[in-house]
């Protein structure tokens, strides 16, 4: 027994030390690499360089890769598009293994947290194009006074509307509601048996709309806000039509977004991004929809904007090139054919006649640039706010002062 | 072994001498996979969990550091929003557990005793009927089940003859005990169970019962896994001797008081390992989570296993992700032993065997 024992012993030390040897002789490989880093501080080498995209689907991969290519015919680097099938998940899994993508898709609610981790390079500052981007763009991708990554294209949300049900309940475009009392009235008209005058989904980032037309937001000036009374009038606000049922969730009319209910008839106004467009010819081509700007509320004109930046590793061995790859990425002629081939709004001001020009439809989701707001930043925000989501999927039931109340105790945790 | 081995060690024959190291050799395969893809995971995820390691880079290297107890702190302990999810999740797989467990193993149960008839016409068919959910994948299955409890699907369909109008299931955050309650017009706790609370939710609202979201899971975990136990069952029920039960015929005993005096007791290692594996398989509700609702509607559908990966892969909490792992961890062991507990081997009550006038013992096995 006792020799069993000892072996036993043995056989697992043997393990262990076998797997610790393993794991630092894996451990040594993060850190020593030699590369030169030129003035600004970024890595430059001959190494190619790997794109990691979550993208919506084959438009978007063959926009991406063919202006990647064309790039790369210009600068004889290489590049290797990869696209996510779990973007956060497989960002992770190449930071922690120390050898993520060189540059990648971030999203505005991820950014402050990888970059608080050292995983980010900040290279906003640097670019040749860096005052061409909208300035809410810009602030939403700066973390403590450092300009990030540069926003790679945005969107905004405006309300969609269903022209036959428009025309069948006797509105013209005179009609186009201006204001909340606008709305109601509209939403009013519009509503029958079968449809809903307005739908949206049951999140923060539909809901939030009211609340910055009513004034409000989540976070101002580095401050939590959320219990700002014109927060709970906003939501009262909602309450109220969701309780005479001209107002609806999407959810609550069969539909899992928005453009669904447009879609399906269930509603004849959604607010909704412009990301709605490409769904609606891909799904529903028959139906004829007019988009409009948002209703101003008691704090003035107000919408959510959403928007990804092109993120770049610290671990990237070839920093240089890469930022050249996103100054061509983020040029108007990149961001104008992105625009065409998968729908979002170019992400710089020089390219905004040219998209007006060729979505003049469309305008209303740009003129939100203007006035938008955006969800809040700060690491661990994004739990915030899938926790207010979850509370505002009962809003019909609840008291509007204590969702928002939880949420600013919440927001506070994470806001300073 | 032990005993038979003793005279060999002293001999000269050598014939055995090489066996332990053989031993090792065949072995050694099994324990590097197992060392390198458990153990040593394990091990770091360990490590992790009580270290601010942020996702960047190997845990062990030198940037990082030992934090103690704050990870599982912060989960347990500190009142914010990461305890009140933490609540949230044990609280939704509380009740997952509580419902799943005794309503799969009941239902595999019966259908292994119905299957195991001698008389049944088709028994091939019926048992492979019954298993054929535990082979299909989950992924398959809960794709399969957002279909059917659509507010619109076939379920509500069927609910519609018997003049029932269906819940919009899998969007229903409505606890069903709150429900039951509503019905006979309670909507608010007491103020004794509102105010009070553990891990930042309050006592009424675990005792919300599961949603109808979760209600809608409980079905398919019982749908699902009711067949492997069944055969798990069934391979149980093979192995009892018919002489027992014939022995109870010649006495006269009933059907029932068969069912539930002899091939019940007999079955008591088979219900310990199915409600082992049933008690493991519930608390660690995963994929059909990630599939389906990841957590929605109104967080009801969290659970500690998904919300494990959502705090590590999405909010970047690795060392809170780690610290719930193993506090999932704990809570399986616990409830294990607990169970091998109460279905432990009790001697006969006295008031029992003088039931029997037989002076054997009568202790079962």
């Amino acid at each position: 027994m006792t020799r069993h024992t000892t072996r036993a012993v043995f056989g697992t030390g043997a393990v262990l030390l076998a797997g610790a040897l393993v794991l630092t002789g894996c451990g040594s490989g993060f850190a020593g690499d030699d590369q030169k880093d030129d003035a600004e501080g970024l890595t430059s080498s001959d190494d190619a360089l790997t794109l990691l995209i979550g993208s919506s689907g084959d438009a978007e991969t063959a926009a991406v890769q063919s202006a990647v290519d064309d790039w790369s015919a210009e600068s004889g680097t290489d590049v290797k598009v990869q696209v996510a099938s779990n973007l956060d998940q497989e960002l992770s899994q190449g930071f922690a293994a120390g050898e993520p993508a060189d540059l990648f898709y971030l999203s505005a609610d991820q950014a402050s947290g990888y970059a608080s981790n050292g995983s980010l390079q900040a290279y906003g500052d640097q670019l040749s194009n860096k005052d061409d981007f909208y300035p809410s763009l810009v602030e939403n991708f700066t973390v403590d006074d450092t300009f990030i990554c540069a926003p790679k294209d945005f969107s905004t949300l405006a309300l969609v509307i269903n022209s036959r049900m428009w025309a069948d309940a006797g509105l013209t475009d005179a009609d186009l509601p201006k204001s909340w009392d606008d709305l109601a009235t509209v939403a009013q008209k519009l509503t029958t048996p079968e449809h809903v005058g307005l739908a949206f989904g049951a999140e923060y980032q539909r809901v939030g709309v009211f609340m910055a037309e009513a004034g409000g937001g989540l976070v101002q000036d580095g401050k939590a806000i959320a219990d700002d009374p014109a927060n709970v009038e906003a939501l009262d606000y909602v309450k109220a039509h969701l309780a005479d049922g001209t107002f609806a969730y999407a959810k609550d009319v069969g539909a899992g977004w928005g453009g669904e209910a447009l879609g399906k008839e269930s509603a004849a106004m959604v607010i909704e991004g412009n990301w709605i467009t490409g769904a609606l010819s891909n799904d529903y081509s028959s139906l004829e929809y007019t988009v409009a700007e948002l209703p101003e509320g008691p704090g003035g004109k107000g919408t959510l904007q959403f928007t990804n930046c092109w993120g770049m590793a610290a671990d990237s061995p070839n920093q240089q090139a890469a930022l050249d790859l996103v100054e061509y990425l983020t040029s108007a002629d990149s961001q104008l054919a992105f625009s065409e081939a998968f729908g979002p709004m170019p992400s710089i001001k020089s390219a905004a006649s040219d998209w007006t020009a060729a979505n003049e439809t469309l305008k209303p989701f740009l003129a939100g640039a203007e006035y938008a707001q955006f969800p809040p930043n700060q690491a661990g925000s994004a739990d915030v706010i899938a926790d207010f989501n979850s509370q505002l999927e009962s809003l019909k039931t609840a008291d509007p002062k204590t969702i928002l109340d939880s949420v600013q105790s919440n927001l506070e945790a994470v806001v300073e | 072994m032990a005993v038979k081995a003793a005279p060999r060690r002293g001999g000269a024959s050598g014939l055995r001498r090489g066996e332990a190291a053989a031993g090792w050799l065949f072995t050694a395969p099994v324990i590097a996979i197992l060392g390198v893809f458990l153990l040593i995971p394990v091990l770091m995820a360990l490590w992790v969990s009580v270290s601010d390691w942020a996702g960047r880079g190997s845990p062990l290297s030198g940037s990082v550091s030992f934090v103690g107890a704050d990870n599982f702190a912060a989960v347990l302990g500190d009142g914010g929003l990461a305890t009140k999810d933490f609540g949230t999740a044990l609280r939704n797989n509380t009740w997952y557990v509580l419902l799943v467990v005794p309503l799969q193993t009941a239902l595999a149960l019966f259908l292994a005793v119905l299957v195991n008839r001698a008389m049944l016409r088709g028994r091939g068919f019926f048992r492979t009927a019954y298993y054929f959910p535990s082979v299909t994948s989950t992924v398959a299955i809960t794709v399969l089940w957002t279909f059917l409890f659509t507010a619109s699907g076939a379920v509500n369909d069927v609910l519609s003859w018997f003049g029932i109008n269906g819940p919009n299931w899998f969007n229903d955050p409505r606890g069903i005990l709150h429900l039951a309650l509503g019905t006979i017009g309670v909507d608010t706790g007491p103020a004794s169970l509102t105010e009070g609370g553990a891990l930042g939710v309050s006592w009424w609202e675990w005792l919300a019962g599961p949603s109808v979201a979760m209600s809608a899971y409980i079905l398919m975990a019982v749908f699902t896994t009711s067949g492997t136990f069944m055969l798990i069952f069934l391979a149980g029920l093979q192995n009892l001797g018919a002489d027992v039960d014939e022995a109870a015929m010649m006495d006269g005993a009933n059907g029932w008081q068969r069912f539930w005096r002899i091939t019940l007791p007999q079955l008591r290692p088979t219900l310990f390992t199915v409600l082992t594996l049933g008690l493991i398989g519930c608390w660690q509700v995963f994929d059909q989570i990630y599939t389906g609702t990841r957590g929605a509607p109104s967080k009801t559908t969290l659970t500690p296993a998904y919300l494990s990966y959502q705090t590590a892969f999405q909010n970047q909490e690795w060392g809170q992700g780690a610290a719930i792992a193993f506090i999932l961890f704990v809570i399986i062991v616990v409830f294990t032993l607990l169970q091998r507990w109460v279905l432990r081997d009790r001697p006969v009550s006295k008031r029992r065997i003088r039931a029997y006038e037989s002076p054997s013992k009568g202790a079962s096995s």
